[in-house]
């Protein structure tokens, strides 16, 4: 550029004259602004491309178009007023219903579970008790794996790089793979039931704690470590005394991390044949049995409430106000 | 120094052991801090050994069907062809292929060596009155047999006598059918009902005399109607089939073979080539081949069975296959339109997963930005609009993605819609609460310098709070994104849209394991690409704001 038209560019913008040097630096940081400014609506644009086409997309594929089902938005919660409120509480606890007219609707006493010859569970606490149960065990069961698979994937303490990469990828696969199939092949080969949840969920589990244990463990203080090497320690005891102690508590408390979110996965898988309250919600939910689904819905919501309070708690307990932050 | 004062002592055992009487709480735990590990470990037994009541987890694994799960794994690679060779009780043999096998139509492939005899056959005597009705049910069988030039003046058993003769030729001829032509027995001439009373009762039908079937290198099944000779390696099995339904395997049953109760089927094991199910009245035949069959074009296709490079040279300057279409156009719409495969529709359902992961996390972090600023203490000095908000995510984590998943497949119907609606709901919950937990913990001090230069408060978010939080809402948006592209799949199954409940209903007919395999081969790639996207912008935005 020249230099009559450099000082016209800066005459142009008004104010004192600025010279040759000045006028540089003021264009290049115009021209930076610029840039930055294109980059922004570019993205911003191209975001909104991606947006509207997504949108378009998701809505032609769709059984029911957006703008013509809105109006029946809430058909679902009118569909699923029970006859009275007191509904929801025998479905709840299994009491008898005045409606009963021997249809599966109102059987609630059906569902029971006894324990002796009066005293029972209700068939949905029961349905509960399982899906959790399912979740603490795969959340135990991960827990082990993951904690065995975990220092040998952490760069400090694992020096050969083909040992740590493949315990990697393998517990990148074990966590990318869809847990819909395991839990299907396995309905296959066993029954439907809980079980195929369980290993469905385990495996998940392994991959995902695996990957958060061996961050925790690379972020770890190593003197104790070096201490423990300079003494002699076999790696198993440099792992077991030097590691093991000051990783414990942020192991437990991802643990606990993923038992909410494992509470939650078995009863999605519970509702594609892995048993529990995910299947009864599901049946319900398609039979139309409105008090029924409302007390499992209830009984499911307060659940999960309970079991995130009572980790949060126990999680302070153990590691302080250590924020868990996903994806740091 | 205080190191400098105290001269280097040696302790003895002695003083050791006093110096531990001295101070037992630092050298000895307090009983239930040592027991703590211990009692942890044993309640961790206990509550597995209660599930493995609870879940009857020893009954299941007994009663499960482990030769089952062998078979469904190998069809993830690797696929079954499955002639039966079916055998009369006058010893007659024909075969017979599955409906939708994947060798086509008329499937003639060369590990099977076909003889083929011509044999009189007693109609039965429920056909005995109308030789038409045998002609009905050969036309029936595999081997159909058609005559072109059955006319409508021959009599019934000299039609029958023909279509003999003319057996093997134009199998799809539905002039075989000489009963159903056109005027043929009744307008013909009234001898055909008088010939029909007396017809004979026994016809020459073209039927299988013996076949063989190689299951591999050094594997072969011989099979006669009344003998089957079963060769793995450098053994062999000789099974009598008859008199009577009876199945004699003629000396010991090597390992390989098995015959559950005496006289019934025995099935022979060739490994991962194929098993052998021998009965009296028919040979299964299962070979496996690895692979997956017909991926590309499936077996209506024009272009199916051909090489690669046939197949590009037809489409490169081929003959028009279809006269309306060009050959490129042509193969990709046999590609697309794979009846085994259904490409198509795999990868519309493919999309349609991402979309809902993607819309979903999109829109809920939008939403939750703002909400996330009311909801932080901090920012917003009102501790009833603070905590109303708390809830308000609370309450949409805690209702369940399934439950939100099933509410909208009712409200819109299943597809896509429902899943971006219910990973909208349930991640704006997530994303709000951690976003605000980030507003909490932020620096204070930028904020205390914008404000205090008497900036609007609009600009005391900007300039003071955004710049320290926007790369973390970033990149927990971009987690959640890559982790809800493997919920998506899942809550696909309960009607919500996406590959989820393609890939349920493969698995449902269990007959369908290869396209499970393809279905989460896509699946794979797909999170491994979006997992390395966002990794990279992650790093990117992270990296940029630490120091």
């Amino acid at each position: 550029m020249s230099l009559a038209s450099v000082n016209s560019a800066a005459q142009s913008g008004g104010g004192p004259r600025l010279s040759p040097e000045g006028a540089l630096v003021e264009r290049h940081w115009q021209e930076l602004t610029l840039r930055r400014r294109i980059y922004t609506v570019g993205g911003i644009v191209a975001l909104l491309v991606v947006l509207s086409a997504s949108l378009w997309f998701a809505n032609e594929s769709n059984a029911g178009k957006f703008f013509d089902r809105l109006p029946y938005f809430f058909d679902f919660f009118i569909d699923l007023a029970p006859r009275e409120p007191m509904e929801i509480w025998r479905a709840l606890f299994d009491l008898p219903s005045p409606y009963y007219d021997g249809s599966f609707q109102y059987d609630y006493p059906a569902g029971r579970v006894y324990l002796t010859e009066t005293f029972y569970v209700p068939e949905y606490f029961y349905k509960m008790l399982e899906t959790l149960n399912i979740a603490i065990l795969s959340t135990l069961i991960g827990f082990t794996f993951g904690f065995l698979l975990c220092f040998v994937a952490a760069r400090n303490l694992v020096t050969n790089r083909w040992i740590r990469g493949s315990v990697r990828r393998l517990m990148e696969f074990l966590r990318a793979f869809p847990e819909i199939v395991i839990a299907g092949f396995f309905v296959a080969i066993l029954t439907i039931g809980p079980i195929p949840a369980i290993i469905a969920v385990s495996i998940h589990t392994v991959g995902s704690l695996g990957k958060m244990f061996f961050e925790v463990v690379e972020n770890a203080d190593m003197r104790p470590d070096e201490g423990l090497r300079a003494v002699g320690a076999s790696w198993i005891e440099r792992v077991w005394f030097g590691m093991v102690p000051q990783v414990l508590p942020n192991f437990t408390s991802y643990a606990l991390l993923r038992l909410e979110i494992n509470v939650r996965a078995s009863t999605i898988i519970g509702a594609v044949g892995g048993g529990g309250i995910g299947e009864v919600l599901r049946l319900s939910i398609s039979r139309g049995h409105e008090a029924k689904t409302l007390a499992i819905i209830l009984l499911l919501f307060l659940t999960i409430v309970a079991v995130d309070q009572f980790s949060a708690w126990l999680r302070k307990r153990l590691v302080g106000e250590q924020a868990f932050e996903f994806g740091r | 120094m205080i190191r400098s004062n105290i001269p280097a002592v040696t302790l003895g055992d002695e003083d050791i052991s006093a110096i531990a009487a001295r101070h037992p709480d630092v050298f000895a735990n307090r009983p239930w801090r040592r027991l703590h590990g211990p009692a942890v470990i044993a309640a961790i037994a206990l509550y597995s050994v209660y599930c493995w009541f609870f879940f009857g987890i020893g009954k299941v694994l007994n009663e499960a069907n482990w030769d089952i799960a062998g078979n469904y794994l190998a069809d993830w690679v690797s696929y079954e062809i499955r002639p039966d060779f079916e055998i009369e009780p006058d010893g007659a043999m024909f075969i017979e292929w599955s409906r939708f096998s994947p060798l086509g139509a008329a499937p003639d492939p060369d590990w099977i060596d076909l003889t083929h005899g011509t044999m009189e056959r007693s109609s039965g005597s429920d056909a005995a009155t109308s030789s038409a009705s045998v002609a009905e049910k050969a036309a029936n069988s595999f081997m159909m047999p058609g005559q072109p030039g059955t006319g409508a003046q021959e009599t019934v058993s000299e039609a029958a006598g023909a279509q003999t003769a003319g057996a093997r030729d134009a199998a799809d001829q539905e002039s075989g059918f000489s009963f159903m032509a056109p005027g043929a027995p009744t307008a013909s001439n009234p001898a055909a009902g008088a010939v029909r009373e007396t017809a004979p009762q026994s016809i020459a039908e073209e039927v299988i005399t013996r076949a063989v079937v190689r299951l591999g290198a050094d594997n072969t099944v011989t099979i006669t109607p009344t003998l089957v000779t079963l060769t793995r390696g450098a053994e062999s099995l000789a099974v009598r089939l008859g008199p009577g339904e009876v199945v004699t395997p003629e000396g010991v049953l090597p390992d390989w073979a098995q015959q559950r109760y005496a006289g019934r089927k025995v099935v022979a094991f060739f490994g991962f080539t194929g098993r052998v199910e021998v009965d009296y009245d028919g040979v299964k035949v299962r070979h496996r081949f690895l692979g997956w069959e017909n991926f590309v074009f499936d077996a209506r296709s024009p272009f199916w069975g051909r090489s690669a490079a046939e197949v590009i040279s037809l489409v490169m300057s081929g003959e028009r296959l279809d006269p309306s279409r060009s050959n490129l156009a042509l193969a990709w719409n046999n590609i697309l339109y794979n009846a085994d495969w259904q490409h198509l529709d795999v990868w519309t359902k493919l999309l349609q997963t991402i979309v809902m992961a993607f819309v979903g996390t999109l829109f809920a972090s939008v939403l939750a930005f703002p909400l996330a600023f009311l909801a932080a203490r901090n920012i917003t000095r009102n501790r009833v609009l603070n905590q109303l908000n708390k809830r308000f995510f609370d309450f949409l984590r805690s209702v369940d993605m399934l439950i939100w998943a099933l509410f909208f497949t009712r409200a819109f119907g299943p597809g896509p819609l429902a899943g971006i609606s219910a990973i909208f709901f349930t991640d704006t919950g997530t994303l709000g609460k951690l976003y605000a937990e980030a507003l909490e913990n932020i620096d204070d001090k930028q904020r205390e310098g914008v404000r205090s230069v008497g900036a609007q408060p609009v600009a005391v978010q900007r300039y003071g709070v955004l710049p320290q939080v926007l790369p973390v809402f970033a990149s927990q948006a971009l987690y959640f994104w890559e982790s809800n592209t493997r919920s998506a799949t899942i809550i696909g199954a309960v009607g919500a849209g996406g590959i989820g409940l393609k890939l349920w209903e493969a698995m449902r007919t269990n007959q369908d394991w290869e396209n499970v395999a393809y279905m989460v081969l896509l699946i794979l790639a797909v999170v491994f690409i979006f997992d390395n996207i966002s990794n990279a912008l992650r790093s990117r935005l992270m990296g940029a704001s630490r120091p």
